[in-house]
């Protein structure tokens, strides 16, 4: 059992963090690694990345957007309340090296799975530049841990109603424009990823993506995470989650994704055009 | 003598009760329901108790059968298991899932001219007279070493490491990286062919013994080989199986409706989700199902989507019948449930919609050729025999492969060229000090009892190392 300490809700309750006791875990975690909790016996696997661990207290965090059945019923579960199972850290950790100059682009819960790395980069001696986006300005998550981890921090949101007008793209083309950028981490929704992957093929500027297919088991037995790079199947949860994001094939990623949509509904009336 | 001899091979071989295959096709509970009290005793009456029992030979665990067949016939089921737990510590799952046809009864002398003696059956009737009317008692232990072993997999070869140590007084902590144990006997074979309260209750039993097991512990992940080590174990068991699912590399594999068998039968068994929505997980309800493969996956796989209300449902394999690596008693179950075999038929790529969803599958029809490497008559393709079947659920049941997850973070222990643990037949040694293997993860993918047969050599070999040294 994996108790959960602490409890928030952000974004009008759309997105949820825990912290959860999971001393084995939080030793062993790296940035980029993400764990498969279950609720209760009845539960489904849900695949989570750690937003940030703490070794000597024994705990990790996570912090979730509601879309649908599973992460509805671990919105009801409160401080004291324990998951019973929680597994990891699971996939490959961050690569964190000295680049020079980064750019970090997030989106949506995105920005959670973003800020370790984000973190870990400028600690190994990078020049950090984000740019975290949402659709308003209720939406928007994690902007002071996300200023407090980066040297600079653009935020735009889709309706205006907070910092720039717009998408995250156009922030990120502007610096591309204005200086020479040696690498570019986006995190967020697939088409997110798809286009910051786009403009950055343009400029020829190195990208990891960070991908979220369906998983049952994150240790690479079932093949239900597969996703195509650069022509090649591979498993996102033992070979990834994050890629290149220049060889990614996002359209047949967006296209799996959607497998279980009917399901779903019959299971939570469901937000299942939410990735689409 | 004589007289008796030939009474005795008169009386026909006592057929298993089973659900009708009409009802049993759509639900989950087992398709054999087991023998009575007497038509067990009746059964083990006709063994003939042969002095060089050729049915042991048959046996990979050596199994005492006519022994165990005595006392059943003279009704000490109690008596009858615990000869039976000598050799084999799972004699409910064997009795229910060994290939018997090629191990024990093929070699049974009353199969010569009549059906042979069912063993199977009756093992498994033993074993379950014994869980129905439990005695509360428990094997002698011996007294603490103070050593402790760690188990890594929970399948059926770690259960029986963990099993013959913790009672020869050693510590014992079974590590499983699912949320539950049993390995493929509880995520891979389903509910109608072997319930999992069974396995269940041989975890229980284990533990009862003082055996600790830890699920949620990924090995090369949550902690590594290296590491368990440093926190003070003396002895590491390692058997994961081959948990790699195999897949055709053919053009669409990618489309929404084609699953490996393991996520398939892992929805299915171990995250129940054939009770969807009623649990959480759910599993893809095809009405023209497609099965690529021959083996007991292939079966069990099948038969689940028959279970899960397909109109359909069709076995695809290159070649023959008589290369069908299923178990015999598996294939006719499937045939009365009104599963089809397309037989010497090979896929050549898939066919979507514009939704990416799978609506069907190109084939090639084959013919057998010439011997290959392993004796079976290769199956060659019929130029210009394109055809295409409709199909909206492609399962692939072609195989696994060995999950490099634990041995690619283990750098000093040897693997073969396929990424099997390099060990040493008679004792499961491998070339990292301290650390054994065995099962699928050794031979690849095998059957329950090898993998259970090569457990029990290890234990004996890691007694041997916590007693006297490497
Ligand atoms: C490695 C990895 C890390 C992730 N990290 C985060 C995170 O930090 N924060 C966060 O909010 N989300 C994260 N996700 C996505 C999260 O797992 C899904 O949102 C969640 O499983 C949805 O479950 P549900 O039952 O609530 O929704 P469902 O009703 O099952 O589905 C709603 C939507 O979620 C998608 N989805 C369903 N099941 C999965 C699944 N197992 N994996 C991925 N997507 C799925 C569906 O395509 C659908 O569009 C991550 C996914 C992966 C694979
Ligand atoms: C669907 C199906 C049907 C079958 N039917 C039959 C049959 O009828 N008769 C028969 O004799 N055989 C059958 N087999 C084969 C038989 O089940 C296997 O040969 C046997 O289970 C192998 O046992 P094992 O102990 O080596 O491994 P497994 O049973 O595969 O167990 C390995 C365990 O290790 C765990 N694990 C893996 N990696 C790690 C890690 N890094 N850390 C911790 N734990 C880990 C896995 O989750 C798993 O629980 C079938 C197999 C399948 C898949
Ligand atoms: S363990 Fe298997 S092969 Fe051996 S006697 Fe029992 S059923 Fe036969
Ligand atoms: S070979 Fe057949 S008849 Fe002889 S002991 Fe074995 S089971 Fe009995
Ligand atoms: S989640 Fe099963 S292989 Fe990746």
């Amino acid at each position: 059992m994996f108790k959960i300490v602490k409890r928030e809700e952000m974004a009008e309750g759309t997105v949820v963090l825990n912290e959860i006791e999971a001393p084995l875990i939080a030793k062993k975690a790296k940035p980029g690694q993400f764990v498969i909790l279950k609720a209760n016996e009845t539960g489904e696997r849900i695949p989570l990345t750690m937003a940030d661990t703490d070794p000597d207290k024994g705990t990790i965090t996570i912090i979730y957007m509601v879309v649908g059945k599973s992460t509805a019923l671990f919105k009801t579960l409160e401080t004291g309340d324990e998951y019973q199972d929680v597994i990891g850290p699971l996939g490959k950790p961050t690569h964190m090296e000295k680049v020079g100059k980064v750019v970090c682009v997030g989106g949506g819960t995105g920005i959670a799975v973003l800020h370790p790395i984000t973190r870990g980069l400028k600690q190994a001696g990078n020049q950090v530049t984000s740019i975290i986006g949402a659709r308003s300005k209720d939406l928007l998550i994690m902007e002071d841990a996300m200023k407090a981890a980066s040297h600079e921090l653009h935020v735009c949101t889709d309706d205006g109603s907070y910092g720039r007008k717009g998408f995250v793209t156009n922030v990120l083309k502007e610096i591309l424009d204005r200086e020479k950028i040696d690498l570019v981490v986006g995190i967020g929704p697939v088409p997110m990823m798809k286009f910051v992957s786009a403009m950055t093929k343009e400029y020829g500027v190195k990208t990891i993506v960070s991908l979220n297919p369906i998983m049952v088991d994150g240790t690479g037995m079932c093949g239900g995470c597969r996703v195509t790079i650069g022509g090649e199947t591979k498993f996102a949860c033992v070979d990834g989650p994050e890629f290149d994001g220049h060889q990614v094939d996002y359209d047949e990623l967006m296209n799996r994704l959607q497998a279980y949509c009917e399901d779903e509904k019959e299971c939570y009336d469901s937000f299942c055009t939410m990735n689409a | 003598m004589a007289d008796t001899k030939a009474k005795k091979e008169k009386i026909p071989r006592h057929a298993m009760p089973e659900q009708d295959p009409d009802i049993r096709k759509r639900n989950f509970l087992e398709v054999p329901t087991g023998y009575t009290v007497e038509a067990a005793m009746q059964e083990a009456g006709r063994c003939l108790q042969c002095k060089k029992p050729s049915c042991v030979e048959g046996c990979p665990v050596q199994v005492d059968i006519p022994g165990f067949i005595a006392l059943i016939r003279e009704g000490d089921f109690n008596g009858a298991v615990r000869n039976l737990w000598t050799k084999n510590s799972l004699p409910a799952v064997c009795g229910r899932v060994c290939p018997q046809e090629i191990q024990c009864e093929g070699k049974c002398i009353v199969g010569k001219k009549d059906d042979p003696v069912a063993i199977g059956n009756l093992e498994r009737f033993a074993a379950d007279y014994a869980r129905m009317n439990p005695t509360g008692e428990l094997p002698p232990k011996q007294k603490s070493t103070g050593k402790k072993v760690a188990v890594v997999g929970s399948g059926p070869s770690g259960l029986t490491v963990a099993g013959d140590l913790i009672v020869k007084g050693h510590e014992v902590t079974v590590m499983e990286a699912f949320h539950k144990p049993g390995g493929v006997l509880v995520y891979g074979i389903p509910e109608f062919r072997l319930p999992k309260e069974i396995v269940f209750s041989e975890v229980a039993f284990l533990e009862k013994l003082g055996v600790k097991v830890e699920c949620n512990a990924v090995v090369g992940r949550t902690v590594s080989l290296d590491e368990l080590f440093e926190e003070g174990y003396d002895a590491v068991y390692i058997g994961v199986g081959a948990g790699l699912p195999r897949f055709m590399n053919i053009p669409g594999e990618n489309l929404i409706g084609i699953l490996s068998a393991n996520e398939y039968l892992t929805r299915a068994n171990l995250m129940k989700a054939y009770l969807f929505p009623e649990v959480d997980t759910p599993i893809p309800r095809g009405k023209n199902v497609v099965v690529l493969g021959a083996g007991n996956v292939a079966m069990d796989s099948a038969r689940t989507a028959m279970r899960l209300g397909a109109d359909s449902v069709k076995i695809v394999y290159r070649r023959s019948r008589d290369e069908m690596p299923a178990r015999k008693a598996e294939i006719h179950h499937a045939e009365e449930e009104g599963i089809e075999m397309m037989l010497l038929t090979n896929p050549t790529k898939y066919i979507g919609n514009e939704n990416g969803r799978l609506t069907g599958m190109e084939c090639l029809k084959m013919e057998l050729g010439e011997p290959d490497a392993s004796g079976r008559r290769r199956p060659v393709p019929i130029e210009g025999s394109e055809f295409n079947i409709d199909t909206d659920l492609v399962i692939v049941a072609v195989g696994s492969g060995a999950n490099p997850l634990l041995t690619q973070t283990t750098k000093d222990m040897q693997l073969n060229d396929w990424g099997y643990i390099i060990a040493d037949p008679e004792t499961g040694k491998t070339t990292k000090r301290g650390v054994w293997a065995g099962g699928d993860i050794v031979t690849g993918a095998a059957t329950v009892i090898l993998a259970m047969g090569a457990g029990r050599k290890a234990a004996d070999s890691i007694h041997q190392y916590l007693s006297w040294g490497w």
